[in-house]
């Protein structure tokens, strides 16, 4: 098992519970989207998976090593995150990049971590940007950066805080695709939190519903239900089938209208 | 680099003397040790021309510093108070302990004894000014805005304070608060600029080793943690050691503000936010800056001589406030 999360659960600092007994299990090469409404709980569950936050209890194994009280390097060495908000500073792609061998360097710079930079730029396509400032660049190519950084980490297990939230339709695609590709292709794991469904449909091997900070549904794609994602999200959708694969369709305004039809 | 070469002996040769450029090489080789130009050049330019190079490099190191830690343009040691609040300290340890005493020298009108003491209870004031502005920045929801107004609030309040303690003190207490607050490198002797050497040596390397830290909280607070990096400790550390450096600097030259905070600004421009590269080269700019300025003020009005801080403040906020408009018409 690659990475195995056990009763996580979190409180902020007033009391109130944000996450109470969330558990999974993730194999090498799969992803898994955690899904779910604004405040579930699904930024907060990246955090604690990485220690960024303390658990109140719960444990976080990565390859059977329990992670949360490593020195917060050695999290670093397991773990790559990518944070949901993004600062593009007057730096160049390849030191971005760079950064992200941070948690290996000891002094300073050796010639594999460069190489290794050179590496990611190339697997991720970068390599035309590479002495481009991160300022001038799309959204879509500071999201690729973010990743090329957190891939020059070297971790076992990825995690991505809403990696599409800033993209349009086709670096959505286009940066999902990639993520899975590397994912399968290094053995890694990945966690993705996602507000699109169907999203979370084509690209992850799971899907994780969490609702009110608990875990209300853990499916696989081409087991998900109109029901579940009804009382997830509290709007009425129908799961369609198209090419072969699931797609969920918001209920069309005129049925909305009529509450009785689609929601149970 | 080379132009700060040519700076330091530029600076060596202009002032109310004018001594030969030729003869500045030769008077710090020692190949000339009788002559009067030897004894402006060793006992007053020299020691002079270095307190200028390392103030400005620790000033400005700190500032580079400090709007990293703070996530923040517009840190540095005088907008965030720590000079105000160096100087306060500096006034206290006068009116409170009698640490200044006015003596005559022939290098200078004032000097301070137990100048070591002053430094102190400068750092202490300075410790206490940044401790606050980190509490505060870590209230949640604690915006850059706050945090510069806070500053801005803190600086009037050590200004208030070291206002307060001057107008109770005597002549001979208020000649030396006064001297504090116009920043002036000419107050240093050999001694002032040894132990300055050895903090802004020790400062620089603080913060030329945890450049990476820096850049890792530049790409953001979630990121750096990511990266194995503890963001609260580097923070806290790293405004303690730009505040002992604003401290020893406050101290012994007094309140010199805007090299903190324009020298960053202009390396920025020019050679981006990578703290490998923008600490040295702020470094270099902050000397520059402070030994071309000292020069001026040594110049414009010879035989009488400016204090520095005069001529940092023409220049330094003219450039802050382009610096402003530019910012606001390209984004």
């Amino acid at each position: 098992m690659m990475l195995a999360v056990r009763d996580i659960c979190a409180d902020y600092r007033n009391g109130q519970l944000v996450l109470e007994n969330i558990g999974f299990s993730l194999d090498r090469g799969r992803t898994l989207a955690v899904l779910g409404p604004n405040g579930a709980g699904k930024t907060t569950l990246l955090r604690c998976i990485n220690g960024l936050m303390k658990p109140r209890h719960g444990i976080v194994r990565v390859e059977d090593i329990d992670i949360l009280n490593l020195h917060p390097k050695a999290i670093a060495h397991r773990l790559g995150y990518v944070a949901q908000r993004n600062e593009a500073g007057r730096i160049k792609v390849f030191d971005a990049v760079l950064l992200g061998r941070k948690p290996h360097m000891v002094w300073s710079l050796s010639k594999a971590d460069l190489s290794k930079v050179s590496g990611a730029l190339d697997l991720l396509g970068l390599r035309s940007l590479a002495l481009r400032y991160l300022d001038e660049l799309s959204g879509g190519e500071l999201q690729t950066v973010c990743i090329a950084r957190a891939l020059v980490q070297e971790p076992s297990v990825l995690l991505l805080d809403e990696p599409t939230s800033s993209l349009d339709l086709k670096n959505r695609l286009d940066t999902l695709a990639l993520v899975r590709r590397i994912v399968r292709e290094h053995h890694m794991a990945t966690v993705i939190t996602l507000h699109d469904i169907n999203l979370g449909l084509r690209f992850a091997d799971h899907l994780l519903f969490l609702k009110d900070g608990r875990v209300f549904a853990q499916v696989e794609p081409n087991a998900i239900k109109a029901e579940t994602v009804a009382a997830v999200y509290g709007v009425a959708v129908d799961v369609i089938r198209h090419d072969g694969q699931k797609v969920v369709i918001p209920k069309m305004e005129s049925d909305l209208l009529n509450p009785k039809q689609g929601v149970p | 680099m080379l132009f700060c070469a040519a700076l330091f002996v530029a600076a060596l040769s202009l002032g109310a003397v004018h001594v030969p450029l030729r003869e500045v090489p030769r008077a710090l080789l020692g190949l000339e040790t009788t002559g009067a130009w030897a004894i402006i050049i060793r006992d007053i330019r020299l020691p002079h021309a270095l307190a200028a190079i390392l103030a400005g490099a620790g000033l400005a190191a700190a500032g580079a510093a400090m709007q990293s830690i703070l996530r923040n343009p517009l840190g540095s040691p005088f907008t965030l108070g720590l000079s105000q609040a160096a100087a306060f300290g500096a006034a206290f340890a006068v009116m409170g302990f009698g640490a200044g005493v006015m003596q005559s020298t022939p290098t200078a009108a004032v000097t301070v004894v137990r100048s070591g003491f002053t430094a102190l209870s400068a750092f202490g004031a300075c410790m206490a000014a940044s401790l606050i502005i980190i509490g505060i920045g870590r209230l949640r929801g604690a915006t850059p805005e706050v945090l510069v107004l806070s500053g801005v609030a803190l600086g009037s309040l050590f200004s208030a304070g070291t206002m307060f303690l001057q107008y109770f003190a005597d002549d001979v207490q208020l000649a030396v608060m006064v001297f504090w607050t116009f920043g002036d490198v000419g107050r240093a002797g050999w001694r002032e600029v040894g132990y300055m050497a050895v903090v802004v040596g020790l400062g620089v390397a603080f913060f030329s080793i945890n450049r990476w830290n820096y850049n890792a909280i530049d790409a953001g607070d979630q990121t750096a943690r990511g990266l194995g990096v503890r963001v609260e400790r580097v923070r806290l550390v790293g405004m303690m050691v730009a505040a002992m450096l604003t401290a020893v600097i406050v101290a012994f030259l007094g309140v010199i503000g805007f090299v903190g905070l324009v020298c960053p600004h202009i390396v920025r421009r020019i050679i981006g936010d990578d703290h490998r590269f923008l600490l040295p080269a702020t470094c270099l700019t902050g000397s520059a800056l402070l030994l071309a300025a000292d020069t001026v003020a040594r110049l414009v009005l010879a035989p009488h001589v400016l204090p520095v801080a005069v001529l940092t403040a023409f220049l330094g906020a003219p450039a802050f406030l382009y610096l402003l408009i530019r910012r606001s018409a390209g984004s």
